[in-house]
């Protein structure tokens, strides 16, 4: 014979169950970034790979652009970069790489050895330009439209699936819309 | 080759695991001696093939194989090698491996000090704890494997959150897995019980001292983590109620409810599904910190990197194993009887009341774990729950269970008087009081929360030397030493972790109540003066560390002429993640720590410095190392040995055998 007092606890535990299957669902890192719908900051780097030159974010006005914080040192970015690699290669928006916080011999040894993404990469050695743009851990990644205006933020590796749900959807929005 | 060779040790493991769970209990159904006998030896091979793959994975760590994705992401070349070794539990899939270490030497350690129990209760426990141990493997396996390789390896690893690159660090993961993963042979010591459908006084006093072991190192461990905290953050702060410290701190609270309610099982056959109950519930709770660390699903700074897979495997690990034991509970213990009746003014009804607390607080904290979570899945927005929401729902939660932490042991069982207890707690009220109002007044100033805690503190040491004086005068008379040594093990670790709790009071009542700081901007040769020190900010030089540099300050310390200490606080950059940390120089002195961590550079010469003097915080600690130590002294009592020796003497004439001499 059962008797349902003793029952409770299963039902308590289900329905935290419940609880916590939904919560998988959700991403608590997903704090919606300030940045969101605000101009990106202004920068004015050297190139990475041609140090006489520098890039700015106003060189990209009138385009919807990739901006992908990447780094030597940085494990998660090696395991993201054949993504970002295939989506560059597709050709559907240019990236740029900011490359933070490293030296400039092993950010282009890097590239050389697992393939350059990026149209070019501006070379953020003491990490100034990262702060404006609220970097937390790398990599991250930003899709900025035409008008320069941040729309979306990815923290951690871009995977083939967020380039499919997101980047992709987004990018021809912006590319629609103007 | 070793990589290899530890996946192929896991993957054995997990065979024999998975032999280990089912055939003993068909054995144990059946009455079948071979399958019976089974348990040990594959409990064994397993421990030996987990150990392996762990000893692969540390070999992998100290050779500095970056082949290994794993070893690449947590170590590299400059780290030294004590923390390389350290490095193996610094990530997910490593201290997965930890965790699943544990598991097999808790196992290992059952099929070693039970052979005095019946052959099929012990085969049955084994089982259950085969059962975990299959869920771990799989996972391990099947989703977050530690010896993934990583092609072509990397030149140099990633190196070791340099957070973690400190002493406290490499032993605070293994105690805490340790305690946390021991309330396993609780839980495996209850299934059993249920499956057998047998829940006497007996069962209780087998589980209690597995039950007292993993409580009182999961009482170590959490400390040395609060004590981590406490100089590596520089903050000054030791608990932060973060989700992942109440992950672990939720299994302590129902495992400190699980051990008095064990003790009323064994003493008085009372709270039998109750102490059942607890018993699932505290290793449930365990379950559930790994799958809140692990998951993703709550923001913390522990969290470990997060793939939703790892979510869903755990989750369902859970469903299954939570879910069929209290379906398990509820079909079994319907039919348990009540055992023992009790008054209401009891020890049995003391002890209830604490159970209770102790549960419900343990749900509050629950509570302000999830409701971040809860609300955010309701689409309510999100936020955080911190300090202020848990401080008042657990302070007027403990307050009682600790007031009557006092009055227990000295109430009879079954029947106690409560004007009789008053005259024999009269003295220890009076000393309470009295301290309440003089210890604040001495220390400068008093508040009502101040007093409070001392009351509560002082009225805990008060009544245990009363019921120690009585426990004294019961004993057989004779010299003091004699009647000394009369006195139980477990009477003693209690009254030692009874203190060890007011300890504990005192330091978190007074550095709350008196704690000073002050943030002041220093020049060489500046300085600064806090309750009576002055602190001289002497210099500062540059130093290197094996894998980082740091500014090292000198700081002395005087007060009026006479000088205390030299504190050389640093702040370091580690050099591979170019991640800088502070590491505070603290002056531990009994009564009061001087505590002094480097701010920021305002200039080569000129920084921020912060200082604080915290009165009696090492009593924090010292209060949870005397809980720790009362719950091994108890765990160890002669007693459990003397009983289950003749346990199985019985059980030996029983099945007709002559007693062979005790093991």
């Amino acid at each position: 014979m059962l008797r349902a007092r003793f029952l409770i606890p299963a039902v308590v535990f289900a329905a935290l169950v419940a609880l916590l299957a939904i919560g998988l669902t959700l991403d608590p890192r997903e704090v919606p970034s300030p940045l969101i719908n605000k101009p990106a900051p202004a920068f004015n780097l050297p190139q990475l790979d041609r140090p006489e030159n520098t890039i700015s974010q106003k060189d990209m006005l009138g385009k919807v652009w990739m901006l992908n914080v990447w780094a030597s040192w940085c494990v998660s970015c090696r395991e993201e970069h054949a993504t970002v690699l295939a989506l560059a290669r597709t050709g559907v928006l240019p990236v740029i790489g900011l490359n933070y916080k490293d030296e400039r011999a092993d950010g282009l040894a890097w590239l050389a050895r697992l393939g350059n993404p990026y149209q070019t990469s501006a070379f953020d050695h003491d990490g100034r330009v990262g702060i404006d743009y609220g970097v937390y851990g790398v990599p991250e990644t930003y899709i900025i439209d035409k008008a320069g205006v941040i729309r979306y933020k990815r923290i951690g590796a871009v995977t083939p699936e967020v380039v499919r749900d997101k980047i992709l959807p987004l990018v021809k929005e912006l590319n629609g819309n103007a | 080759m070793a990589p290899e060779l530890g996946n192929f040790a896991l993957i054995l493991a997990l065979c024999i695991a998975l032999v280990q769970s089912s055939l003993p209990l068909i054995g144990a159904a059946r009455g079948d001696a071979a399958w019976i006998a089974l348990a040990r030896r594959a409990a064994q091979a397993e421990f030996l093939f987990i150990a392996l793959a762990f000893g692969c994975l540390t070999y992998a760590f100290v050779t500095n194989d970056f082949s290994v994705k794993y070893v690449a992401e947590h170590s590299n070349t400059q780290l030294p090698l004590a923390y390389r070794v350290a490095a193996v539990w610094g990530g997910h899939e490593g201290s997965l491996l930890l965790w699943t270490l544990m598991l097999g030497l808790w196992m290992f350690a059952v099929t070693i000090f039970s052979r005095s129990l019946p052959r099929a209760m012990v085969a049955r426990v084994l089982s259950v704890m085969g059962m975990i141990a299959v869920g771990f493997l799989l996972f391990m396996l099947l989703t977050s494997n530690p010896f993934d390789r990583l092609l072509p390896a990397a030149a140099n690893g990633r190196d070791l959150n340099p957070l973690l690159q400190d002493p406290g660090m490499v032993f605070h993961p293994p105690m805490l897995y340790m305690g946390y993963v021991g309330f396993s042979v609780a839980f495996a010591f209850s299934m059993a019980a249920l499956i057998d459908g047998r829940l006497d006084a007996t069962w209780a006093r087998w589980s209690r001292p597995w039950t007292t072991v993993a409580w009182s190192v999961l009482t170590l461990g959490i400390a040395l983590g609060s004590g981590w905290s406490y100089y590596v953050l520089g903050w000054g702060g030791w608990w932060f109620w973060d989700p992942v410290e109440n992950a672990s701190f939720m299994p302590w609270l129902i495992g400190t409810a699980l051990v008095h309610s064990l003790a009323v099982t064994e003493k008085r056959g009372a709270f039998r599904s109750w102490t059942v109950f607890l018993a699932i519930l505290a290793f449930s709770l365990s379950l559930l910190g790994t799958f809140l660390v692990r998951s993703g699903v709550l923001t913390s700074v522990h969290a470990f990197a997060t793939d939703p897979k790892r979510g869903i495997f755990i989750l369902a690990f859970l469903t299954v194993v939570v879910g069929s034991s209290f379906t398990l509970f509820a079909w079994r213990t319907s039919k348990v009887g009540l055992g023992g009746r009790f008054a209401l003014v009891s020890r049995e009804s003391m002890l209830l009341t604490n159970n209770a607390l102790l549960l419900v607080a343990a749900g509050a904290v629950l509570l302000g774990t999830l409701y971040p979570l809860a609300l955010d899945a309701l689409g309510l927005g999100k936020l955080s729950v911190g300090p202020p929401y848990f401080e008042a729902v657990f302070v007027p939660l403990m307050a009682p269970a600790l007031f009557l932490m006092g009055v227990g042991p000295i109430a009879r069982w079954k029947q106690a008087s409560l004007p009789e207890l008053t005259v024999r707690l009269r003295w220890a009220l009076a000393a309470s009081f009295a301290a309440a109002i003089i210890v604040p007044l001495a220390m400068g100033r008093w508040s009502a929360m101040i007093g409070f805690g001392i009351f509560l503190a002082i009225w805990i040491i008060a009544a245990s030397l009363v019921s120690f004086r009585t426990q004294l005068a019961g004993a057989v008379t004779g010299r003091i030493g004699a009647r000394l040594a009369q006195l139980p093990g477990s009477y003693y670790g209690m009254l030692l972790a009874h203190i060890g709790v007011a300890v504990f009071i005192v330091g978190v009542t007074l550095v709350k109540g008196y704690e000073a700081e002050t943030d002041v901007r220093m020049d060489v040769g500046d300085t600064a003066h806090l309750h009576g020190y002055t602190f001289r900010f002497a210099g500062i030089n540059h130093v290197d560390g094996p894998n980082y540099t740091a500014d090292r300050g000198t700081i002395e310390v005087t007060r009026g002429t006479e000088p205390v200490v030299t504190l050389h606080p640093e702040k370091r950059l580690f050099t591979v993640q170019n991640m800088p940390m502070t590491e505070a120089a603290i002056d531990a002195g009994f009564t009061r720590h001087l505590y002094v961590a480097l701010g920021d550079a305002l200039s080569p010469t000129s920084w921020v410095v912060r200082i604080y003097h915290k009165p009696f915080v090492g009593w924090i600690w010292g209060g949870c190392l005397l809980m720790g130590i009362g719950g091994l002294v108890a765990a160890f009592d002669r007693r459990y040995r003397v009983r289950a020796r003749s346990y199985s003497a019985q059980a030996a004439v029983a099945a007709g055998l002559s007693p062979s001499p005790a093991n």
